[in-house]
């Protein structure tokens, strides 16, 4: 008897330890970057940090803004959204609504391949594919990611759209409306808190994103002055100058990170915010 | 008395499953018609085809013909949408969308092509006033229509339908998800409705058949058994079955 209440005891503590290990990482992160970032901040200085737009780590006095690449990240971002939330939003709503069964067993793998596509592989695309044409820019950049978070905003907005219950179907269709009616002004509206949170979940990926950005946007460290000239991205700042940098260098790419975390943090939280809203 | 429908010959397929068998029925107008019978006994099926409903579900497919106010519904000519326009419907579970109420109630006309702001709002009015619910609402038009009881959706749902001006009310077991309170409003409402309307109602409640209807049909595994005046079908069955159902033998 004492033995199995042992048992019991030791399966509930494993699962609890699976259970916090994750949110374990999440905390050593945060301490991590915060305890090696936030003292870059204060040494450099928050509104100098944020809103100068001036990089230049080996002037001297070195000058390290990062508003040029605050606005880099953000334009490529918007970008990617503007591209990727039209495209995956009409392929969620064939997939769930229109597409025959046929059709869906081919598509669906599709798009769940591209999701799992390397990083890399979306850059060499770009690469070959996109720099010729647009040269390596901020717009090139935006195909390249807005092709990326296709994966995700169809994924998230195409169960939204089939958790909507088919009575509002029915009725709309009872109603004498049509099929694409129906599916503009009943359904998709009854799936936005969904389709939402899979586009910021979108946004998320794209601000995130490293690789396939640095190989197609020419990474200029200055103020972006056009869609078709480059401009670095604040991911693309940590990862190109890591490698070499040191002392408050290394801290202020470090501070870069630490940006980059509350803007995820913001985007989780509107995400959560979102879900929350469905119930 | 003129008919509304002409159910002439008609075979109703799911696939290979034969869900309607030789059902012959002319539908009066201006009348409430009930179709009583077990689960599974086709009588949603034929509800189903009057507004063509039944072109949603894959595989289903009819022989025979149905002719509303003696247009073949299922003829080339037929515009399905106009049809439900026509031959409106309201469901078992209310099914009211994510709206306001005003907006539920507009949807339909809106379908049709109504803009006028005016004209939507007077439209809007005298729906939910036929229904018998525009006291109930009138001071929340704008607000979500999901937060109004079960009842009050499903008159909402009859007002919805009414607003695009049918001729016809297909009922699909409008009140088994309600109240007896509930239950009665709609019943007096219908009661109200059918002096414009003509009625359909699928029940599985014997008592309401009795209570609302002037025919009744009685339906027992896709084949319509007994079809009469309500008040002859309950007191004087001539079929065996139907009595055996009525006196709750089975079913």
């Amino acid at each position: 008897m004492k033995k199995r209440k042992v048992k019991e005891n030791f399966m509930e503590g494993l699962f609890f330890i699976a259970a916090a290990a994750s949110i374990f990482a999440v905390v050593l992160i945060c301490f991590f970057l915060m305890a090696n970032g936030v003292p870059a901040i204060g040494k450099i200085g928050l509104v100098k940090f944020l809103f100068g737009t001036e990089w230049s780590p080996s002037d001297i006095p070195p000058l390290y803004g990062i508003a040029s690449m605050i606005v880099g990240s953000l334009y490529v971002t918007a970008g990617a959204i503007i591209i990727g939330v039209p495209i995956g939003l009409f392929t969620a709503v064939f997939l769930s609504k229109i597409c025959p069964t046929k059709l869906y067993k081919i598509m669906k793998p599709g798009v769940d391949l591209l999701a799992g596509i390397p990083s890399v592989v979306y850059g060499f695309f770009g690469m070959a594919a996109v720099v010729p044409i647009f040269g390596n820019s901020i717009i090139s950049g935006c195909i390249i990611l807005g092709i990326m978070i296709l994966p995700t905003i169809i994924g998230i907005s195409e169960s939204a759209i089939r958790a909507v219950p088919s009575e509002y179907y029915e009725g709309s269709v009872a109603l004498g409306a049509g099929k694409y009616r129906t599916l503009y002004k009943v359904v998709v509206p009854a799936a936005k808190s969904g389709i939402l949170a899979g586009i910021v979940l979108g946004i998320g990926r794209a601000i995130g994103e490293t690789m396939a950005v640095i190989m197609v946007m020419g990474n200029q460290a200055r103020m972006p002055v056009s869609l078709l000239k480059g401009a670095r991205t604040l991911t693309g700042n940590i990862v190109i100058e890591m490698g070499y940098a040191e002392g408050l260098h290394r801290e202020a790419l470090i501070a870069t990170g630490v940006v980059l975390f509350v803007f995820i943090l913001i985007i989780n939280l509107s995400f959560s915010a979102l879900k929350g809203r469905k119930k | 008395m003129a008919d509304c429908f002409n159910i002439k010959d008609l075979d109703l397929y799911y696939g290979d499953f034969k869900a309607l068998k030789k059902v012959n029925m002319d539908i009066e107008e201006n009348k409430i018609t009930a179709f009583i019978g077990p689960s599974g006994c086709g009588k949603s099926t034929l509800l189903r085809s009057l507004n063509r409903m039944n072109d949603l579900i894959e595989g289903c497919r009819i022989e025979g013909s149905i002719k509303l106010f003696s247009e073949d519904i299922y003829g080339k000519d037929m515009d399905v949408t106009l049809l439900r326009k026509r031959v409106g419907m309201a469901f078992q579970k209310p099914n009211l969308f994510p709206m306001s109420v005003y907006d539920n109630v507009a949807y339909g006309p809106r379908t049709h092509g109504i803009k006028g702001r005016y004209e939507l709002d007077e439209i809007v009015e005298t729906s939910l006033r036929n229904a018998a619910i525009w006291d109930e609402v009138k001071d929340r038009l704008k607000k979500s229509a999901l937060g109004l009881s079960g009842g009050q959706q499903q008159r909402l749902c009859i007002a919805r339908a009414l607003a695009v001006n049918p001729e016809v009310i297909l009922l699909d077991e409008p009140t088994s998800a309600l109240d007896p309170i509930s239950t009665g409003k709609i019943e007096e409402l219908l009661m109200t409705l059918v002096n414009k309307y003509s009625i359909i109602i699928v029940t599985h409640n014997m008592q309401q058949a009795t209570r609302i209807s002037d025919n009744t049909a009685f339906f027992l595994q896709g084949e319509v058994v007994e079809y009469s005046n309500t008040e002859k079908l309950f007191s004087m069955p001539e079929n065996k079955k139907t009595e055996d159902y009525i006196t709750g033998r089975f079913g």
